[in-house]
This record gives C-alpha cells, structure tokens and sequence, in this order.
C-alpha cells in the first residue's frame, strides 16, 4: 500500500496523547507517535519506557499521555522489562489465558542515554534473547533530562554540562559509538536508522517493518532537542532535514544482515550546515578553530563511506 | 480521573498504576505558551506537512483528511508547524 | 500422602517451583543458588512446566524481566544470592513499590567484599527496608514449604507485596536431607489461578504502571506499601493454617523451642536454629532452662508478637549473620531490642554477630552464648552488648 500520510493521521487515532509535558518544540513527541501509529489499529501494545524526557514528562502520577499499555521502572532497563512482559505473553497465549484474536505488541523506548549508555547491557541481551519486540532509541545525542550532559552518543567536540568547551579542552574529545551498528551486529532480524523528516515516510515504514517483522528489532532515530542543541525550537524539521543532507545522519536498515542505504544525498551538503545552527558547536566556528570542523567532516565522510561499502559487500554476499 | 493532591492515600491508585491511559488529555498545556500560531485557512492546501510535526498533537485532523483550527488547550507555542508550512497559512504570534 | 525424598536444599526450591509452574522464571547463575535455574531450565527443556525461562544477562536484568512479566498479568519467579541480589538492589524497591507479588528464592551468601561464596545473611539485611515479605528457612523442608506459600501470601488484595524465601547459602542449599514433598495436584490447588484486577496485557483495559510521583502522592503511596505489610502479618497466619491442614506441618511468626519456661534464650533464623535446637536439647538434659526463637518471618516484624513470647526470659542473646558496621549491633538485634522497649519488656539483652563469610558455628559457640546468657541473667547485667561469636582476636 503507498504511503499516504494524510489517510494514516485521519484514520489511526494518536495513541501518545496532549497534555504530555515534554518541551515545547521537542523532536521525541512527534517521533513516539509516528512509531505507534505504525501498529494496526486493532492491535494492542505493551511500551516500556526508560526513565528519561520522554517517560518523567508523559506519566506524572495521575495522568498518562499513552493509550496502550505502559510500564515505566528504572534507567537501565527498558529492554529487559519488556522481555519479561513478552515473556508472560508466550506463556499465557500458550495457557490460552490470552485469546487468539488478541495481538500484542512489545515496543520500548529509551533516549540515548539509556540505550547507548547505561541500558546497553540489559538492550543487548533482550536483542540476543530473540524477544519479539522493538527497541526505539530517541537519540538527542546527551542526557537532556538531567540537564545536557555528554553520552557516547554525543558528537565530538559538542559542548555539554560534562564536556564543556573550556579554554583547554574544546568539548566533547570522543567520537560518538555507532550503536546501530552494534546492535546489526547481534544479527538480529531488522535494524534501521531513521528520523522524522518530509512527511515521515522512512521513519514511519521503517516502524511498521520493526514492529511487524518477528523477533527482535532496533530503531535508532534521531531526534532533536532545541534545548540541548541550541537552535531555535521552530527549526526542529529543517534540522532533521540537515542531519540527512550532510550524511551525519544516514537512513539505513539492516535486514537479515544486508545493509539497504535508503537515502544518498546528490549533493551531499558539507556538515557544518549541520553544526553551524547549533550553539554546542559554536566553538567550532571561531577563527583558529577550523581543524575542528575539517576533524568532523573526515568522520562524517568516513563513516558515510564504510556504509556504503556495507551495503555493497553484504549484498554481494547474499546474491 | 479523580485524584489529586488532597485525595487521602485510601483513594490513590496502589503503586500509582492509572487505570485510564491516555488520561493526559486532562492536562491542559496551552498556558505554556509564549507565542501563538494563527490558522490562516484561506492560504491552507491542506498539504499535511504540518499535522504529524506538531509534538503536542494539537492540530486536530478529521477523517476528511483535512486540518481544522489549532487546539490551544495544548499548543505550546514552538512554531515548527509555521516553519514547515509552504504557503504562508500558519502565522505566529 | 506426601512424598517422601532426599533433596538439598536447592533441589527442594526448585520443585516447589516445578509445581507451582509460573508463568516466567528469568534468572542469572550466582553461586550457591545457581542450581535452582539449572534444575528449572531442565524443567522447562523437559516440558515439565508450561514456563517461559528467560535467560537474563545479569541479575539486574533478572528482577526488571521479572518485574515486566508480573506487570503483564503472570506469575513471575526468580533466585539469586548475595551479589545478585545486590544488583539487583534498585529494581527490589521498584517490584514492591509497584506492589507486584514477585517470589524469590534467596540462597543467602555473604555480599562482597572481599569476595566471598559462603552463608551469611549480608544479603537480606541489605533489602530488609525494601517492602519485600522475608520468610526465612531452617531446612530444606522449610525451604521448600515457605515456596509453597508464598504466592498465597503475597497475592491475597490486602497485600500485594514480593515475597522472598531464604534458606542459608550451602548449609541447607547443598545439603541432601529428607524432606516430605506435596502431590503436584494438591500444590496446585493450594497455590491456585493468579488472577490480578489489572495488567498489562489486558488489552480491554490498558494501564500504565511506573509513573513518576511527586511530592503529592510519593508519601501516600509509601504508606499504602506499609500498609500492605502490616496486613500481610494476618494473612501470612492464615494462609499457615491452610496450609497445616493440607500437611500436619505447623508454621507462625516464628517457632517457639522449649521458650516457655526457659529462662535464657537464643533468637536467631535459618541453619543456625537447627544447631541452637541441639543445644538446648542438651542444655536441657542438665537442667538449664534453655530456649529458642526461631524467626521465619523477618518482614513484616512480628514486634508485638515476640515482645510477649520473650518476656518472661531473664536473659536474651540474638544472633545476627550479618554485621550492620553501625558500631551498635545488628539488624535483627536492633529490632528485637526496639520491640522488647516499645511493648515495656524490661530483659537484658545482648547481641553476637556471627558466622560471616561462612565461618562455622558449632555447638560449642551456641553453648558458650547460652553461658553467657546465664551470667547476664545472674547479674542483670550487660557489659558489653554487641560482642562477636568465633571471631579470632588478640
């Protein structure tokens, strides 16, 4: 079926309601609710949430701004929550306690923070184990919730709370850890990496592949945040678009192993149109700085190419 | 949902489970705003662009497929949707 | 008719959890309590069960999988010891504050460090203010019966709590002794359907758990926990009762050994009581008026209830396998003491911290604590009422 925007949001009722408190202009929201409209609307699913934004700013006692099931613990477990509530569902579907016409499905969220960081362990055993569910990471590249603090998934040299741009120490020294490609090396059955830009097609079939292929799936979607990055709220799609036009962001998915590039740019934009709108990177663009933007573009180039490269041998090997 | 913060502890919820998802809905966020984004249904192709970008879901789409006037019970004024719109039909503020 | 067998301790955990069959077992090998798993998984290999084993990467994982599966509406198990438990910490608060009743069987063994694998109760006493039931094991057979309970306890409305069964880490979980097992269809029907009002995977009527709780509500819903614990004491009465009628076998708050006229006594829990029992078998034979608490349940804390069985004693030695480091004694001294003095019960009591990491105690150790138990009750006097039990010094 093509994809139709305009029918999907008239005939799929949100199910991540109004009335959350997350930021006004935060790039999570939209993605949270584009990824749920991907489930048919008969079906019913589970969402375990990591502690972070996007669970302290939907669920504060007594309100909830999800219309399924939602289960909220700790940090470090979003994954390993939903495991075990798949776990009960095997079980009871088994027991017949769960009628056969009941689908259920297992989606978990967590920032980057609690999945490149500190829920990676409990992430990469659910994804190991072969629990039928979809793992999200709403990557906004820091620990925004507790006030902008540097993750692995942090860009280099981004100014954060814990790697400021200091007059010895210019940001952030490491490169950012490539998760989408650690958790395509668990081999399981669909990674992707998207982002909400246009009119959400690649995030939104992405989502409907992850959550309708079996077994387990990993989405990594960049999602913008005004606050930690620094760039006027309204300029959240016009980022997105930027982070894919500069190839900092590539959208991408790995299907039973082989690597499908969806997007290369014609005219691959060069990444400080990317930095230059952000206040992280502002450091970068003074006079005497320019190593630092010319060190960035060689990553950039040099991750772009080793995708390219991947998708080039691992369809060759399946042919 | 009937609880707040002068209900007794007999009343709450155990362990803070909520009964009735989606309940969020009774938590205006509309008073957040600082800037406000006007409809201009004139200059509107009622192309969606701006429907799914909203993070707060405050622009109600009906099963025409067609935008009506923003719901400022929830708009928290960030102006995405005036940035993405190509015609000119969402002003702010 | 019961079954009569020879198990360890470990083995005898493991088929009261065969026979419960929940729904998820998810667990990580740790010893001395990795054997319950390994015997499980067999279970579940052999389509004895009808379980979902889920094979965790951790332990931390292993309670938050646990966590999610009673939260998705099933029966959820799992065991651990020492520093799975201590990893574990942060998600033991959260089972109880979303008031799931979570059954774990707790093979207890010292928290490191340094590290150590043998028995002592440094793991309990680190989640004893956690909202968890803790019933504590002297044998296998009580090991095995505790499990057998638990759900009855935990599940009943009023409560709504996990529940951990403790029995000590070797001395009774790798040691073969008789025990008298249940019919499978007799355990069945005692343990019965779980049936929680809401769940996640409900579909009609979906909930959201875990939220985050402000100044407004955090209080409350602590107390609610409390609550839940002080009505547990009733039930976990009850469902003693039930379960007496069933096997013969007898449980309460705690057991009374030859305390009613005894003049000085030992309060202490697990293995250790098997040995203080010989003891004052012995003491007996020469006249002392020897006795024993033996505490099964630690949490709730039966304070009144031990308050009243000890006031009589002109002395009392509690026993603690584990060291708060407080320099004042230990936890189970701590509580002992607190309900002794709040329910007006003026007896010397004096506090032994012993066999940690595993250091044997025998006989002749209890033997010297009932001796000294006589001095105090000659004098009325305490010299010094935090003192150790084996420890080797200068």
């Amino acid at each position: 079926m093509a994809y139709n925007l305009k029918e999907i949001i008239a005939e799929k009722p949100s199910r991540f309601t109004s009335g959350h408190r997350m930021c006004a202009g935060c790039g999570a929201p939209p993605v949270a609710r584009m990824v749920l409209r991907a489930l048919k609307p008969e079906d019913h699913a589970v969402i375990s949430v990591a502690t972070g934004c996007m669970e302290v700013s939907t669920f504060i006692y007594p309100y909830t701004a999800w219309t399924d099931s939602f289960i909220h613990t700790a940090f470090e477990c979003a994954a390993a929550n939903a495991s075990g509530a798949e776990a009960t569902y095997k079980a009871l579907k088994r027991k017949g306690k769960i009628s056969e016409d009941q689908t259920t499905k297992f989606i978990a969220f967590g920032g980057d923070g609690g999945t490149y960081d500190i829920g990676l362990q409990s992430l990469s055993g659910a994804m190991e184990r072969g629990h039928d569910m979809v793992y999200v990471c709403y990557d906004n590249g820091a620990y925004m919730n507790t006030g902008i603090q540097r993750s692995s998934a942090t860009p280099r040299f981004a100014d954060t709370t814990t790697s400021p741009a200091g007059k010895v120490i210019p940001g952030k020294m490491q490169s950012r850890k490539d998760l989408s490609n650690i958790i395509a090396n668990h081999h399981i059955p669909y990674v992707a990496q998207t982002i909400a830009v246009n009119n959400f097609k690649d995030l939104y079939e992405k989502s409907e592949k992850a959550i309708y292929t079996e077994g387990p799936a990993f989405l990594n979607v960049l999602a913008p945040c005004p606050r930690g990055w620094g760039y006027n709220t309204e300029d959240l799609m016009q980022i997105n678009k930027l982070a894919v036009e500069t190839c900092y962001w590539p959208l991408y998915e790995v299907i039973d192993g082989k690597y499908i590039v969806n997007y290369k740019p014609k005219n691959k934009l060069p990444v400080e149109e990317f930095l230059k709108p952000q206040k992280r990177f502002k450091h970068m663009f003074k006079p005497g700085n320019e190593w630092m933007i010319e060190e960035f573009q060689k990553e950039v180039d040099r991750r772009w190419e080793e995708l390219l490269n991947l998708e080039e041998t691992t369809n060759k090997e399946q042919e | 949902m009937n609880i707040n913060s002068n209900t007794p502890m007999e009343d709450l919820t155990p362990g803070g489970e909520i009964y009735n998802s989606g309940n969020a809905r009774e938590f205006k966020t509309g008073d957040w705003r600082s800037t406000k984004p006007i409809y201009l249904s004139d200059k509107c192709k009622q192309c969606g662009l701006c429907f799914p970008v909203c993070p707060d879901d405050a622009i109600p789409v009906g099963k025409d497929q067609k935008r009506t006037d923003f719901n400022y019970d929830y708009c928290k004024g960030c102006g995405v949707c005036a940035k993405v719109c190509p015609f000119g039909a969402i002003a702010m503020e | 008719m019961d079954i009569r067998e020879r198990l360890s301790g470990n083995e005898a955990a493991a088929i009261a959890m065969k026979q419960i069959n929940p729904d998820v077992v998810a667990a990580f090998p740790i010893t001395p309590s990795t054997e319950i798993p390994q015997y499980f998984s067999t279970f579940v290999s052999n389509g004895d069960v009808d379980t979902e084993f889920v094979a965790v990467e951790s332990e931390h994982s292993a309670m938050s999988a646990t966590i999610g599966a009673q939260a998705a509406g099933g029966r959820a198990m799992t065991a651990t010891s020492a520093n799975g438990l201590s990893l574990m910490w942060e998600m033991i608060y959260i089972a109880s504050s979303l008031r799931l009743p979570i059954v774990m069987s707790l093979v207890n063994r010292a928290v490191s460090g340094p590290l150590n694998i043998h028995n002592d109760h440094s793991d309990a006493m680190g989640v004893r203010d956690a909202g968890w039931i803790m019933l504590f094991s002297e044998n296998n057979q009580e090991a095995y019966d505790n499990l057998i309970m638990a759900h009855r306890i935990a599940e009943n409305k009023n409560v709504k709590l996990p529940l951990m069964v403790c029995q000590d880490g070797f001395i009774t979980s790798h040691s073969i002794e008789n025990i008298e097992l249940i019919e499978d269809d007799k355990v069945k029907e005692f343990v019965g359907e779980y049936k929680p009002d809401e769940y996640l995977l409900n579909k009609e009527n979906p909930i959201a758990i875990g939220p985050l709780d402000l100044q407004a509500y955090l209080f409350e819903h602590k107390a609610q926990q409390a609550l839940a614990m002080k009505n547990a004491k009733k039930v976990i009465l009850e469902v003693a009762e039930e379960f007496e009628k069933m096997t013969g076998r007898k449980y309460s708050f705690f057991e009374e050994y030859k305390l009613d006229d005894a003049e000085i006594a030992i309060v202490c829990m697990n293995s250790t009581a098997g040995t203080t029992k010989f003891v004052v078998d012995s003491l007996r034979e020469k006249g002392i008026k020897a006795g024993l608490l033996k505490l099964r349940v630690f949490r709730p804390f039966p304070a009144e209830e031990i308050a009243k069985a000890l006031e009589h004693v002109k002395a009392v030695a509690v026993l603690d396998k584990a060291d708060s480091l407080n320099a004042a004694g230990g936890a189970l001294f701590e509580d002992v003491t607190s309900a002794m003095y709040v329910n007006k019960k003026q007896v010397p009591m004096v506090n032994y911290i012993y066999g940690i990491g595993g250091r044997d105690t025998k006989a002749d150790d209890i033997e010297s604590v009932y001796r000294d138990l006589q001095e105090i009750a000659n004098s009325g006097n305490v010299e010094n009422p935090y003192r150790y039990l084996g420890l080797r010094r200068k």
